[in-house]
């Protein structure tokens, strides 16, 4: 079975941004970027599925600039097969994501698909049940486990109560939550052997699509700023201050 | 103009969320007066129905009462908005793990963007969003005819159940060949529900085990709270999943939160930084927490609580 996992190139999770002073974006000059967290997972569980031979072929794509090629080679390091880079510096929302996606997939007729959950820039967490409402697939979306048994997919997953387990038919979509897996890091001779895997670079044109949004980003503003705060110097003194102070308690 | 709010429920009632997401929509029809209609999707959901005729500002609810609706999986629910949405203008649901689940796929089944989680409305058309872990907040303009929407329910203030809107029947049964319901293991608990709790004390790493949380209970008890938990909490096993509060799990804005033995990392500061007055209880006097914390104190958890505890 092919396994197609899709990566996104984002802001270092430990980066914390700042907004432009023209208020037009967040400032993105120099900061450090790398694989959404997420699609992490995501390339981790579809690695593992080859090493216990379900998987036959790893296939990483990403959406995105040139820059994002980066993204692929760390997918390929990490036991990715051969990556696809849909080449575009138009700014790609979960939609148009999911429309060179879902072409890729009736291209490569992957079995499973494995997409991080959510970008931790846009928070959308929209784009792999997009992709599977534009290939007509079932989704199991925040997944926590995943199992292929029997030619269907087991899927746990984190929900706001506690955790639900769905059956899909397969070929299906899966995004991944925190805990499906840790990540392992790229050793030195994968990252150098990464160089030499095949890396396909198409345009949206090519796939007949266009990824352009017909949601237009009007501001970006930094959120509502908390006061600075005390240290107390007791348990008496907090509950003294939320008490008469804060007036919480 | 025409909102539909797809209501969230579970255990056979009406969820606080709907009231909030029913918020979200009112705001949008105030200029132009357009209706708000509510769907109630599921299996035997009739006492549901009859909750959400009584949020205020709810013109009809309509009801697709059927087993294909149970659990509201994301196929048969997306396939069934998408067979009412042309009546629509707007399409609304709460961001939670239903309304994450099923609205995006609706969205490409129409062709259109989702915004997702709202935490503001300028106008029909445009909105604000938390982005970069809520360091950040975009105002978007959406040009689709229908616009699919997440509400984030801490942004909007619950309407009242003084109404009575009538009630009718969908007759559309999605078919689903492609995803069937095991099993869920869900928490019960006679605690507040997290994104609801007037008071919220957390615990994280600093707890050390699963067992030490209990040491939260006392408190909680007290206080009526919700417990919560970091991220490295749930990681380590110490507390399930849904106890997590952050970029990617609850977001909560109570009244006070209490953050024990939680570092501050920026992805659990995007869950509670909107609460009113926070708490942060840490040995760590560097730990970045302290800088949102409206109060702090430098102490061992491990004494604290159950200090806190006796003199509450």
């Amino acid at each position: 079975m092919k396994v197609l996992v899709a990566v996104k190139r984002v802001i270092d999770y430990n980066v914390k941004i700042r907004v432009k002073p023209d208020h037009s974006d967040v400032d993105l000059t120099n900061v450090k970027m790398a694989m959404n967290p997420f699609c992490e997972i995501a390339v981790e569980e579809a690695v593992r599925l080859k090493e216990r031979g379900v998987a036959t072929e790893v296939v990483a794509v990403t959406v995105g600039p040139k820059a994002a090629q980066e993204q692929l080679r760390t997918a390929l390091a990490l036991g990715a097969d051969r990556a696809i880079h849909v080449e575009t510096d138009e700014r790609v929302e979960s939609l148009g994501a999911a429309k060179a996606l879902a072409k890729l997939v009736e291209e490569e007729q992957p079995g499973l698909v494995i997409l991080g959950k959510q970008a931790i820039d846009t928070d959308n967490n929209q784009t792999g049940q997009m992709l599977a409402a534009l290939t007509g697939l079932p989704q199991g979306t925040f997944a926590s486990e995943v199992v292929v048994e029997e030619g269907k997919l087991k899927v746990t997953r984190e929900v706001d109560g506690g955790l639900q387990t769905l059956e899909l038919t397969l070929p299906a979509i899966v995004t991944t939550d925190l805990r499906l897996n840790e990540p392992r890091y790229a050793k030195l001779p994968d990252i150098m052997k990464a160089k030499k895997k095949p890396m396909d670079v198409k345009s949206p044109a090519d796939l007949g699509i266009e990824v352009a949004s017909k949601v237009k980003l009007v501001k970006v503003e930094p959120p509502a700023e908390r006061q600075g705060g005390v240290k107390v110097g007791s348990v008496d003194e907090l509950i003294d201050k939320l008490k008469n102070e804060a007036k919480v308690l | 103009m025409c909102i539909l709010v797809l209501a969230e429920h579970h255990d056979g009632a009406l969820a606080g969320a709907t009231a909030h997401v029913v918020a979200a929509a009112q705001q949008i029809a105030q200029q132009s007066g357009g209706e708000i209609h509510v769907l109630v999707a599921g299996s035997d959901v009739g006492a549901i129905a009859e909750a959400a005729a009584k949020l205020d500002g709810v013109a009809k609810v309509r009801v697709a009462d059927h087993a294909a609706y149970a659990h509201l999986l994301a196929e048969p629910t997306a396939a069934l908005l998408n067979e009412l949405a042309g009546d629509y203008t707007h399409l609304l649901a709460a961001a939670s793990t239903t309304g994450k689940n099923v609205l995006p796929r609706v969205a490409a089944l129409r062709d259109v963007a989702q915004i997702s989680e709202i935490i503001a409305v300028e106008s029909p058309d445009t909105f604000k969003r938390p982005i970069y872990a809520g360091n950040a907040i975009a105002t978007v303009q959406s040009e689709d005819i229908l616009k699919v929407i997440t509400v984030r329910s801490t942004g909007f203030d619950a309407v009242g159940e003084s109404g009575s809107a009538p009630v009718q029947a969908v007759d559309f049964v999605a078919e689903n060949a492609q995803s069937t319901f095991v099993k869920e293991a869900l928490a019960k608990s006679d605690r507040p529900e997290l994104g609801a709790a007037r008071v919220v004390i957390s615990g994280g790493r600093g707890m050390g085990n699963g067992e030490n949380f209990t040491l939260l209970d006392g408190i909680a008890d007290k206080l009526g709270a919700a417990i919560g938990a970091s991220r490295a909490a749930v990681d380590a096993g110490f507390v399930p999943n849904d106890m997590q509060v952050g970029q990617t799990g609850k977001i909560v804005a109570p009244e006070l939160y209490i953050a024990v033995g939680i570092s501050g990392a920026i992805q659990h500061l995007a869950g509670m930084k909107d609460s009113k007055v926070i708490v942060a209880i840490n040995k760590d006097e560097e730990a970045p927490i302290f800088q949102v914390a409206d109060y702090g104190l430098v102490a061992d958890l491990f004494q604290a609580l159950p200090e806190l505890e006796g003199r509450l």
